[in-house]
């Protein structure tokens, strides 16, 4: 039965990169946000700190 | 001195062509590319003559969209650099007049010269005598249309760097309505099918542009100029 | 209800708002998915047409779908913020556009490995699938447009404009199964009367539909935090805001 399932009755080659295709799109969008939201507050702390700087 | 709305459209639109016929050069370039991407077709893919009328529908629209693009740079360009679009701007006519006289200025010199070339380029892609009416008519249509969507992009992009390539990738996703009702027009008119149906798409594809995009375009030079 | 309107103008306030959803959406996103997985590729009975074959319906259609959905919503976005010039609306339009293109690829790519046994090709150029690539070109566009400029508050509303100029291209790839008779299957969940799918192959479906919306909503509080912080780096609000 477990065989039957992964098989897809025959379409594996389609079905299974089919949805690995879609959990590339899903994690690629969870990893480039994730980057995105490190590096903005990254340069924000250091803009801050920058302007902290001047100020003195 | 007071100047009406009217008045101030032809003003510009004399403006327009007297501009551009002093660089006859700038109106001839984008008929001869033109006519050279028409060659680049049936070369490239070494077909007979009586071949060619299967794609030359294709070929001819795609030409005609290339042809197009490449003119658009001079719509706003030149008069951004000097400065004369912003006195434009300050004149007091409305921005949106300023556009649509110089669109159809424009339409004028590129599009319509285009269809007075067709002809030329039909007969070396073996089309018809009889396709003739429909193809300038369905070109006709196609080139206002794509004037105005180049008139949008060309405001979105006037002094980016890159900004030809940019405006390319801007309004050819827009005009691919146009491309697929004007070649199937050409191509029914070719085979002898009615060719109302795609006619009276192209027409409402037309209006609908020419009524908005006006707007749109006013709009994109206002982020521009600001 | 007005106050909530204002407040949703203002950057901080959406940062928090962000950052406090954001666990919630993935995490009900997760949920919805996994249901929709385990029944899709389980649990529901093999199609007496299309066999196995039509499981891949279960990312396919809910990548379309959000593909539509997202423009819309940077199309809406962008127009707020160019009507009432408020920048949130800027910071969701720009958050927005990289999900839509990736789910716009998902739904091609996935449509193309199920093209292929079922329709014998991996590609036609049948009017949906046309106007589905050429939202990807529009997406393409509106990211290539705001990068192209120095000044980003100009690069925002030129990306604004042409999201609500690309807009019309929306409904073409929506209507284009009704208007055009053409390869692609027709509508059989959004449409007046009761869907044409039976239940155990529709819930997962819906299941699958629920969980990418709540995904993009997860994955849009990152970015909108991120598109934000961009835009109001030396803000007083973010020496707190970042610290957390």
């Amino acid at each position: 039965m477990m065989s039957n399932f992964w098989s897809m009755g025959g379409y594996a080659r389609y079905v299974w990169p089919c949805f690995g295709f879609a959990g590339v799109v899903l994690g690629w969008n969870l990893w480039a946000a994730r980057r995105l939201l490190a590096g903005a507050r990254l340069r924000s702390a250091r803009a801050l700190a920058m302007a902290a700087g001047d100020a003195r | 001195m007071n100047v009406g709305a009217g008045q101030a459209f032809v003003l510009i639109v004399r403006r327009e062509l007297c501009l551009s016929f002093r660089r006859p050069e700038q109106l001839f370039q984008p008929l001869v590319f033109f006519l050279i991407v028409t060659t680049l077709f049936p070369l490239g893919l070494s077909l007979q003559l009586s071949q060619l009328r299967d794609i030359a529908p294709g070929v001819l629209w795609v030409a005609a969209l290339l042809s197009s693009l490449l003119s658009l740079d001079s719509l706003f360009k030149n008069d951004a650099d000097d400065g004369t679009l912003e006195q434009l701007a300050l004149s007091g006519q409305g921005l949106t007049l300023i556009v649509v006289a110089k669109t159809c200025a424009h339409w004028l010199v590129t599009g319509l010269a285009l269809v007075v070339v067709s002809p030329i380029v039909a007969t070396a892609l073996d089309i018809p005598i009889a396709a003739f009416e429909t193809m300038m008519l369905s070109l006709a249509l196609g080139t206002l249309t794509l004037s105005w969507l180049g008139a949008i992009g060309a405001g979105l992009t006037i002094g980016l760097r890159r900004g030809n390539v940019l405006l390319s990738l801007i309004v050819l996703p827009l005009a691919t309505p146009l491309l697929i009702f004007g070649a199937a027009a050409t191509e029914r008119a070719i085979s002898g099918t009615s060719t109302v149906g795609a006619l009276y798409f192209l027409a409402a594809l037309c209006v609908f542009t020419c009524t908005l995009a006006p707007f749109a375009a006013t709009a994109a030079l206002r982020i521009t100029l600001e | 209800m007005w106050t909530w309107f204002y407040k949703l103008a203002s950057p901080p306030y959406v940062y928090g708002v962000a950052a406090a959803l954001m666990p919630w959406l993935l995490g009900g996103a997760a949920l919805a998915i996994a249901y929709g997985l385990t029944a899709g590729l389980a649990l529901a009975p093999p199609d007496y047409q299309q066999g196995d074959a039509f499981r891949m319906i279960y990312v396919h259609v809910p990548g379309a779908i959000l593909s539509l959905t997202v423009y819309m919503v940077m199309a809406a976005a962008s127009a707020v913020a160019l009507i009432w010039r408020i920048k949130v609306g800027h910071a969701v339009a720009a958050a927005s556009a990289p999900i839509g293109a990736s789910f716009a690829l998902m739904a091609l790519v996935t449509g193309s490995l199920w093209g292929r046994p079922m329709w014998g090709t991996y590609w036609a150029w049948d009017p949906r699938l046309t106007s589905e690539l050429i939202l990807l070109f529009i997406y393409v566009g509106v990211m290539s447009l705001r990068s192209a400029f120095e000044d980003p508050a100009r690069g925002d509303r030129a990306a604004a404009l042409l999201a609500v100029v690309g807009v019309v291209n929306v409904p073409i790839v929506h209507f284009s199964v009704v208007w055009w008779n053409s390869l692609h299957q027709g509508a059989t969940i959004v449409k007046l009367g009761a869907p044409s799918m039976p239940g155990s192959m529709l819930w997962p479906l819906l299941s699958m539909w629920l969980g990418f919306m709540l995904f993009y909503g997860a994955v849009l509080c990152t970015r909108v935090q991120a598109e934000v912080l961009n835009r109001e780096r030396q803000a007083a609000w973010v020496r707190e805001a970042i610290k957390s």
